[in-house]
């Protein structure tokens, strides 16, 4: 006589291990060595799963978990809705010659109720299928980099000639927040080259200026905005939560300031400076490259500070150097691409071209090498403030 | 032997606006020197008596001279160096 679905169930619960939220949760915090696997529809589980969980249809799990999970005995941990299909899975997988798994009993169902840590991944709407399709169409970026983007935050120190095209193209890109650190106001002299400002915004607060013009590229943009200048006292506060910094600053104090925070706390920063015809790019990951200080120990002394009122920029150049900026930020994020770590890309704008340097850690760096003798920030005296 | 060194824009008003000058030596502490009897004030700008100034790098070729021999770097024909100094605008 064939077997009803009741007797399936229970003899496959037999022969298999099963383990129970509350030990899973455990294992999970404390010793998260074994591989967690959503056995659930793509529906079911882009509503929200585990942390962590890696997604497997059961429909999918015989053809796809070889090459998902090559190692037999690893250990496996499997869940569904309620602990009936994981249970079927898990027999499947030791049918499969996997030795060590265990099927969570009861399942997500229970687990969200019990408000265990889930998460919930972001589906696209039609507007962003529309608005990022080009995204999409890349392999590279595609809904999973696009999710990423959107998640991101990246922190822009200045909304000036650097921070302009950088917070344009970020926006546009839909990376999803914004802080902007700028305790200017618009200036007419500042629309040369600062292209996020606009004629009828002079006067405005710089952070204002910046938010209404990103709004109207992109409302799946959230601006937050900092009308203040970084200083050793608000800069823990105001790094808070950014994923990247994109340095577009106006000065050698908070250029080191920002090196030495980035540095202790461990956040990438995308560097760009500007003069006159010139400019630098590179990107500092500390610890897998050099910081700033490896590079430059120490700033100038004021007397020997390029004089910055009089020095004068060409407008287009920091449009080159700051979408560069951007284009680096883009590709931390998506973690796509060689980023310009150990690199610096400096830019002649009338000879037009491109020069590359390498960039060494220094060992005696006293801020990332291995005896570091900076341990908190420094105010240098600002000398020098180009607007 | 002649060495093709460039001067970034800060340094350029030293120089008489040139953008590449040509200096004699066989190490960077040479060219250094060569550079300074034909550019005054420009040798300051590049060392102290401490050696390469922290605030700015002297390359050769891509490489930074303090990750090589620093001052005392050997040079030879159709090298080029480069003086980055830290620019902080933006």
């Amino acid at each position: 006589m064939a077997k009803s679905f009741a007797d399936l169930m229970s003899e496959t619960r037999r022969g298999i291990r099963e383990v129970s939220l509350e030990a899973l949760k455990e294992r999970i915090e404390t010793r998260p060595d074994f591989i967690l696997v959503d056995v659930r529809e793509g529906e079911e589980f882009r509503a929200g799963h585990i942390p962590g969980a890696l997604h497997i249809a059961r429909g999918h799990l015989e053809s796809k978990v070889e090459s998902l999970i090559g190692n037999k005995d690893a250990p496996i941990v499997l869940y569904c809705a309620g602990g009936t299909r994981s249970a079927l899975a898990a027999r499947t997988l030791a049918e499969l010659g996997y030795t060590q798994v265990e099927s969570a009993n009861p399942g997500f169902v229970q687990w969200k109720d019990r408000r265990y840590p889930m998460v919930v991944p972001r589906v696209l709407t039609g507007e962003q299928r529309d608005r990022y399709s080009r995204h999409l169409l890349l392999p590279e970026v595609g809904e999973k980099g696009q999710a990423a983007l959107l998640d991101a935050k990246v922190l822009l120190l200045g909304a000036g000639g650097l921070g302009s095209p950088s917070a344009l193209y970020l926006a546009a890109a839909g990376v999803g927040t914004l802080g902007i650190v700028d305790p200017d106001t618009v200036d007419a002299s500042n629309l040369q080259r600062q292209v996020i400002h606009a004629t009828s915004r002079v006067g405005q607060p710089k952070v204002d200026s910046a938010e209404f013009a990103l709004r109207e590229l992109n409302p799946d943009v959230k601006v937050v905005k900092y009308q203040e200048r970084l200083t050793s006292e608000n800069i823990d506060r105001i790094f808070e939560g950014y994923d990247v910094i994109v340095d577009g600053c106006d000065n050698f104090p908070t250029r080191y300031l920002v090196n030495d925070a980035s540095v202790m706390k461990n956040k990438p920063v995308v560097h760009g400076s500007i003069f006159r015809f010139e400019g630098q790019v590179t990107t500092f990951v500390p610890r897998v490259g050099p910081c700033y200080r490896c590079l430059y120990p120490q700033p100038p002394p004021p007397e020997l500070a390029p004089s910055c009122q009089e020095a004068g920029v060409l407008g287009v150049l920091p449009g080159i150097i700051g979408v560069i900026q951007a284009t680096e930020a883009i590709k931390l994020i998506l973690k796509k691409g060689q980023p310009l770590v150990g690199r610096l890309l400096t830019y002649d704008s009338l000879g037009m071209k491109f020069r590359e340097l390498k960039l060494r850690r220094d060992k005696e760096c006293p801020m990332c090498g291995e005896a570091p003798s900076i341990t908190g920030y420094i105010d240098y005296e600002h000398f020098c403030t180009l607007g | 032997m002649s060495i093709v060194v460039r001067i970034p824009t800060q340094l350029r008003t030293l120089t008489q606006n040139q953008e590449e000058v040509t200096a004699s030596g066989d190490t960077v502490r040479a060219l250094v020197d060569d550079l300074g009897g034909r550019f005054p004030g420009l040798r300051e700008r590049i060392v102290d008596d401490k050696g390469i100034r922290r605030f700015i790098n002297v390359f050769l070729n891509d490489e930074d001279v303090r990750f090589l021999d620093k001052l005392d770097t050997a040079v030879k024909a159709g090298d080029v160096v480069s003086l980055i100094p830290a620019v902080a605008g933006g």
